[in-house]
């Protein structure tokens, strides 16, 4: 199954895209709230945990359609599923691979656009603790819902829809941990929260994802 | 190892298209399967892979033992050859990377990125997955297609020796491979009969 999660990984650094684009989204996104809002450090500094979960999670929901999509196009995830490794682990690194590729880039260079949002000082252990224990969750939500629009001809627009929905609780805990950081309240409650969606997700999904793409290969 | 197929009946978006396919084959046997387009080669090929499941009958090889290759070849364009079949190699649990490039006449593109292969090239690459795989009953959807033919009678070969240890081989074809042990399966007389009520049972 390593094979697969260094596959993936080298797939992604050589073929450029689906390692840069996430994270170059975050940057341009973070980079012109501060240029649109305008120059007021206190409402800058309000909204930050909110920008930065919404940005993060943006530029993780634009690349999942690639995750199965070219794997289907090009026969592998036939293969995949007739290969000895149960599916359930194959799309189990799959998700891994897509966290390693994008959601770490994000949990690494966050603290740097917290800055620029005037994030307070202590809003930044939480950002990256929020974040990393977070976005695991967006990338194994996003191959479920990636698994399920397999094979769909523009499938993107209808996976945006399903998985928007599913992203919504940790988007909420992951901005309440940060923002309860930065003002220096107990952040024990959504952390474990989001760390309960995080096992959850991880524990669950991938056998919804194995069956979903069982079902449309047929 | 040996396959026996028994009133086999499969659809294919959810209608039914064959029915009644039987056969049997022992160790080195190998069947090829005719048929006119549009018959249900690819969908009983991928019925026995174990891709989609049958609608009724029985199929006593386990998908497990089951080497699928169809029209696409499952490369990657940004890999080399080596590294493609390194990485099936790895999934299947096998070693046998570069003996496989030796049998399809591959070793000296094995640093070449797949993109910068020739179809029948590409072809060769997606065969040589076979070899890797290690697995005793091979699938073979059209396994001959844009392969010239040096190619075609290096593939019947690598087929050959795979009989000769015990696989078996189910070839959808309509080129002659040269394989003149070969049992042969028309599916024109397996179609499925058109029932009213057919698209209900299909979609229960």
């Amino acid at each position: 199954m390593t094979a697969l999660l260094l596959r993936d990984l080298r797939l992604a650094v050589r073929a450029g895209g689906g390692f840069g684009l996430g994270l170059a989204f975050f940057l341009i996104m973070v980079v012109l709230v501060p240029l649109g809002v305008g120059p007021e450090g206190e409402l800058l500094a309000r909204i930050a945990p909110g920008i930065l979960w919404v940005g993060a999670l943006l530029a993780c929901l634009l690349s999942l359609d690639r995750i199965f999509a070219l794997d289907h196009e090009d026969g592998s995830l036939d293969l995949l599923a007739t290969a000895p490794i149960p599916l359930e682990g194959a799309v189990t690194m799959k998700a891994m691979a897509h966290w390693m590729t994008t959601g770490l880039p994000l949990v690494l260079a966050a603290p740097v656009l917290g800055l620029l949002l005037n994030l307070p000082g202590g809003g930044y252990v939480w950002l990256v603790a929020s974040l990393a224990l977070g976005t695991p969750a967006l990338s194994v939500i996003g191959t479920f819902g990636a698994a399920l629009t397999v094979g769909l001809r523009r499938g993107g627009l209808l996976l945006s829809l399903l998985v928007l929905p599913l992203y919504v609780p940790t988007l909420i805990f992951g901005a309440e941990v940060v923002r309860r950081g930065a003002e220096g309240l107990s952040v024990t409650t959504p952390l474990l929260l989001l760390a309960g969606i995080t096992l959850g997700s991880i524990a669950l999904l991938p056998f919804a994802s194995a069956a979903a793409i069982r079902i449309n290969l047929r | 190892m040996e396959m026996t197929v028994a009133g086999l009946a499969c659809a294919r978006g959810g209608l039914p298209i064959l029915e009644g396919v039987s056969f049997h084959l022992g160790p080195g046997q190998v069947l090829i399967l005719r048929g006119p387009n549009g018959i249900g080669k690819t969908t009983l090929l991928r019925t026995l892979a174990g891709l989609q499941p049958p609608l009724a009958g029985t199929i006593t090889a386990p998908a497990e033992t089951v080497a699928y290759a169809a029209h696409a070849d499952g490369l990657k364009a940004v890999l080399t050859v080596q590294e493609n079949l390194q990485f099936w190699a790895r999934i299947h649990g096998t070693d046998t990377v570069s003996e496989a490039l030796e049998a399809m006449n591959l070793a000296d593109l094995a640093d070449r990125q797949a993109r910068n292969l020739s179809a029948g090239q590409k072809r060769r690459l997606g065969l040589a997955r076979l070899l890797v795989a290690g697995r005793p009953v091979w699938i073979l959807d059209e396994p001959t297609v844009s392969l010239d033919a040096a190619s075609v009678a290096l593939f019947a070969g690598v087929v050959r020796r795979h009989l000769a240890g015990g696989g078996i081989t189910l070839i959808a074809t309509h080129i002659d491979l040269g394989l003149e042990e070969a049992a042969v399966l028309d599916l024109s007389g397996f179609k499925a009969r058109y029932q009213s009520g057919a698209f209900d049972e299909a979609f229960a």
